[in-house]
């Protein structure tokens, strides 16, 4: 069934559309003057005024590589994440470890992880899939470099930024 | 010796006219560039203030770069420099498929005709007893009609230059619209020559200056802060008696015509709400799509100084050009001349923030809209308005 829609009647005063321009001009002028005065607006000045205070807590910062409380590094070079990684932005060399080590024989351990924020799309798949809990997206955003090579962050920034992570931590935990 | 010579020979009465014009054409050009890179940026803050943003805020003087510590941001007003500074270093890319020649011409042809209109117009009184009018041309009004009109040709060509489809589109825009709202333009301001009685923008202002501003034209005559120190009640009286029943019956197709002055030379100008040929939304950028660096901003510049010239020629036909009521004129002195000057460049300042506040408030008209108001709205009303002030003068003058 066809549904008729009337057109509104308008009036002589909507039809020559002065009255609603005025009105218009009003509420542009009340914006304009109560920014003049430093109130109402909304835009955020970014450097000087971060929005890091209200940052959810699932944010996907920049990935880095965590120890654990006994101050062992987490990564044990099995380089899923370097498979999974989309954008191919994760390098890892891996090595064995020295005999005198404890660890040796049981683990290895990455002698080179690059990660290439050039490239890095913060997806999380390298979180997701790493059995060992190693790498992590942390809240860090503004990663900035004056060329290619400093944007690659190698293993020793990512531990540094990654710090220690205690405890065992479940993907699915709130705690993160 | 020489000095006198000098003086005596600058005094002849052909090179005093010579080089007083050089020197008003220099300063005026480069005071309304001045006043173009300003609203350029009064147009994006002002903007963002409507929209409760911020802007542009940081630009200031740069005191890193000379190995100061912190910059400091002045309220962004460095960035009048910065966007030319910008424009200017930019590549001056030509697409493979323009016609060359037209489409480096097309930005020229729309930069001249705004500033050409600068030469009639009164930017003030006298200074040293020279009239602060480039040309006193008799025939003003029709100078900038004529001359403002050939910008249409700018933008057409730049439009077909440019061998593509949307600034194609936006040339044939243009064409049409400029055309239709000259016809309301031209018709809007014939009430003014009737009351004034001359084509010539001195006159026409001098008039004003007597009678009061044309959208108030109620001022009596001798209108001074000495008459109303002296005896008030005189002047009082004059005012009581200025208010008419004549003159209020000539106010009506004065605001008529004023407003539909502003309209057209909203249309003219090529600003929003009329700003079909180049219409971002719909037509990327219309007739300048196709241009960067120094071209656009040729074009950017056009389109600035058309809103000054405009406003100039409104501030001059309606709102009493450089007169303010109780402030002198020039002959009374050097001071009060300058600030005839400023009057003139603060009311069109007014004028050029009216622009801007109105294109951040309306949206843009459509194609078939803005035909309709222009062709059955404001032609008849222009047309009707004439008669009606021929009606209204016969009446009065009977």
């Amino acid at each position: 069934m066809a549904i008729v829609v009337n057109r509104p009647k308008l009036t002589l005063a909507e039809r020559c559309y002065v009255p609603a321009i005025v009105a218009g001009l009003a509420i542009t002028w009340k914006h304009l003057k109560r920014a003049l005065f430093n109130r109402g607006i909304v835009t955020m000045q970014y450097p000087e005024e971060k929005w890091d205070a209200n940052m959810p807590d699932w944010y996907r910062g920049a990935p880095t590589l965590v120890s654990d409380e006994h101050g062992k590094d987490r990564c044990v070079a099995c380089q899923l994440c370097e498979f999974i990684c989309p954008p191919r932005a994760i390098t890892i060399k891996p090595m064995e470890i020295p005999g005198a080590d404890r660890w040796s024989k049981v683990e290895k351990r990455p002698e080179e992880f690059d990660i290439d924020m050039t490239r890095c799309i913060y997806c999380g798949l390298c979180e997701e899939v790493c059995p060992e809990q190693a790498i992590y997206l942390r809240k860090d955003y503004s990663i900035t470099g004056l060329n290619r090579h400093e944007m690659i962050h190698d293993k020793e920034t990512l531990y540094k930024l990654g710090g220690v992570r205690t405890g065992l931590v479940f993907k699915w935990n709130e705690l993160k | 010796m020489d000095t006198d010579l000098i003086l005596h020979f600058l005094n002849i009465p052909w090179v005093f006219i010579l080089w007083t014009t050089f020197l008003k054409s220099f300063i005026l050009l480069n005071l309304v560039l001045g006043v173009v890179s300003v609203t350029v940026y009064a147009e994006r803050r002002v903007s963002a203030f409507i929209q409760d943003r911020v802007g542009p805020n940081r630009v200031g003087i740069p005191l890193t770069l000379f190995g100061g510590k912190k910059d400091i941001p002045f309220f962004g007003l460095g960035q009048m420099i910065a966007d030319p500074i910008k424009l200017l270093t930019k590549e001056n890319f030509q697409p493979a498929s323009v016609n060359g020649f037209y489409y480096w011409l097309a930005p020229k042809l729309v930069m001249i005709p705004p500033i050409l209109v600068l030469a009639v117009l009164p930017f003030g009184s006298s200074l040293f007893g020279v009239q602060m009018t480039i040309a006193d041309l008799n025939i003003g009004v029709l100078y900038i009609f004529a001359i403002s009109s050939l910008s249409v040709y700018g933008i057409t060509l730049a439009g077909w230059a440019s061998n593509s489809k949307f600034p194609f589109l936006g040339g044939i825009r243009s064409s049409s619209q400029m055309i239709s709202y000259e016809l309301a333009l031209g018709l809007s301001v014939v009430p003014v020559f009737m009351i004034c009685g001359s084509l010539n923008l001195n006159a026409i202002v001098d008039w004003q200056v007597r009678n009061g501003w044309l959208v108030a034209p109620f001022w009596p005559s001798g209108f001074s802060v000495a008459s109303l120190l002296h005896n008030p009640a005189e002047v009082i009286h004059s005012f009581i008696a200025g208010v008419s029943l004549q003159r209020v019956m000539l106010w009506i197709p004065l605001m008529i015509s004023f407003f539909i002055f502003v309209v057209a030379i909203f249309a003219e100008t090529n600003r929003l709400p009329f700003d079909l040929p180049e219409a971002e939304q719909e037509l990327v950028g219309g007739y300048h799509t196709e241009y960067a660096s120094m071209n656009f901003a040729l074009f950017f510049l056009g389109e600035y100084a058309a809103m000054f010239a405009g406003s100039g020629a409104i501030v001059s036909l309606f709102l009493g050009g450089w007169s303010c009521p109780l402030i002198p004129d020039g002959t009374t002195g050097f001071f009060w001349g300058l600030v005839n000057i400023l009057i003139f460049f603060a009311k069109v300042s007014m004028l050029l923030l009216f622009f801007i506040w109105v294109r951040w408030t309306l949206p843009r008209f459509r194609y078939d809209q803005l035909m309709r108001l222009g062709w059955l709205g404001f032609f008849p009303i222009a047309l009707g308005n004439i008669f009606l002030t021929a009606l209204i003068l016969a009446i009065i003058h009977r």
